[in-house]
């Protein structure tokens, strides 16, 4: 399974070592965090929601993908959901491999991909109280916006 | 959804010589053709109104819904449509036919997002091309303030048919989306067959999950409906009507079954629907 949800705390730990092999020569990891603002505005905690079944089916496509295209020797993704807080960690990506460039290249091809065709949302709470759907409201608020003028990617087909 | 400033207007004067019964009466799936086509509309538009002769006020598939009087002379549908502009000259009106079994919510936003201009000068219309003989559906058409005096003047000089009219003095054509969906029925041969087929198009039942932004404003989860609409894009539009959604279909990926689907994929009982609105995961 190289890709999957999970409702607690990534165990990095644990995610690293379904990676080791003895061929590589090291391993790159991209983690990411809930960031304290977001647009200007003051964000507190953040929900991300996910539509798991299509989700985790487009993740193992997405690591699949990596592996076809760069001569890595795993990967593996993590995406938690939930309510976090400040400064928890979102998303884990690990790839191993004999070199280093084609490990950081896998990575930064499947951490890109995930974000732009997952289904999964998140919500931000700010400080003033308010919250909003991440690419969703501000695009709702001002539909005269051209697409190109504002862009966001949604998940693409296969 | 947004509502439109525009007008609707059902003609139902008309006499239905051929079908010997009310057209605006005939019932499909239990319900009139009259209170169909008014309910489309009403999704839609600001306000609607029935067209309606002098004598049909108080008839029972009239009565309950807001009426125009004919109030200029003469006879056909250019009749009703002059009288809308009589009352309420300034407002484009949306002119449907009591006759179109087939006409959905998918026929409005390509009309009403078509308005435009004709040569130098704004059309007098916007009209749906036939599928069977490419001239202008006039009784499927948004008529503009403009054509109000066109429409004295040519009924003036003896002119009744609207269609004529339209080819006379152009309109703005737009293809129509579903080649039958004009379809009308003038005998009761074609009413049994058009009621048949929407029989059998009859309501399926889908299984709809709603995430995030959807998901709030649907005030659900989740939820099994009913729906005669047969790809996800009719879906959605009916769904946004009933909800309310904010985010156009543009803006969305439509999931059947748990795969990623074209929006004009054909339906089946039991499949299970997620729109999904822009993304952010990470």
């Amino acid at each position: 399974m190289s890709f999957r949800f999970t409702q607690t705390a990534i165990d990095t730990a644990e995610a690293r070592r379904e990676l080791q092999d003895l061929g590589a020569g090291g391993y790159v990891s991209f983690e990411g965090w809930v960031r304290d603002q977001n647009e200007g505005q003051e964000v507190t905690r953040l929900e991300y929601e996910a539509f798991q079944e299509l989700a985790v089916k487009e993740g193992e496509r997405i690591v699949a993908e990596a592996l076809r295209r760069f001569p890595v020797k795993h990967a593996l993704c993590i995406h938690r959901v939930g309510s976090l807080g400040l400064s928890d960690m979102a998303v884990w990506v690990g790839v191993s491999s004999a070199h280093r460039g084609e490990a950081f290249d896998a990575c930064r091809f499947i951490i890109d991909e995930v974000k732009h065709r997952l289904p999964i949302w998140k919500k931000e709470h700010y400080r003033s109280g308010n919250s909003g759907w991440v690419n969703c409201e501000r695009c709702a608020a001002e539909p005269q916006h051209s697409h190109a003028e504002h862009p966001h990617r949604v998940a693409s087909n296969p | 959804m947004s509502i439109e400033p525009i007008y609707g207007l059902v003609l139902a004067g008309g006499a239905s010589k051929r079908m010997q019964r009310d057209k605006a009466a005939l019932k499909y799936r239990g319900r009139t053709q009259l209170d169909l086509a008014f309910e489309v509309l009403s999704r839609h538009l600001q306000r609607v109104f029935v067209s309606v002769r002098a004598d049909q006020t108080s008839d029972p598939a009239r009565a309950h819904l807001p009426m125009i009087v004919d109030s200029v002379q003469g006879t056909g549908p250019i009749v009703g449509i002059r009288s809308a502009f009589a009352a309420h000259p300034q407002v484009p009106w949306f002119v449907l036919a009591c006759d179109l079994p087939f006409f959905s919510d998918a026929l409005i936003h390509p009309l009403v997002g078509r308005r435009g201009t004709y040569g130098f000068a704004t059309s007098l219309a916007t009209a749906y091309k036939s599928a069977h003989d490419g001239l202008p559906e006039p009784l499927c058409a948004i008529w503009e303030p403009s054509a109000a005096p066109a429409l004295a003047e040519y009924q003036a000089a003896g002119g009744h048919c609207p269609r004529k009219f339209l080819i006379r003095y152009g309109a703005h054509l737009v293809d129509l989306p579903d080649p039958r969906a004009l379809d009308n029925v003038n005998t009761p041969e074609e009413y049994s067959q058009a009621a048949a087929a929407l029989d059998n198009s009859a309501p399926m039942q889908l299984k709809i999950q709603y995430y995030a932004l959807m998901r709030e404003q649907a005030g659900r989860s989740e939820e099994t409906v009913e729906t005669s609409a047969t790809t996800p894009a009719d879906l959605y539009t009916e769904l946004a009507a009933r909800y309310g959604f904010t985010l156009s279909r543009e803006q969305l990926k439509v999931a059947v079954n748990s795969e990623f689907s074209d929006w004009s994929r054909r339906l089946a009982a039991n499949d299970a629907v997620v729109f999904i609105p822009p993304v952010a995961g990470g």
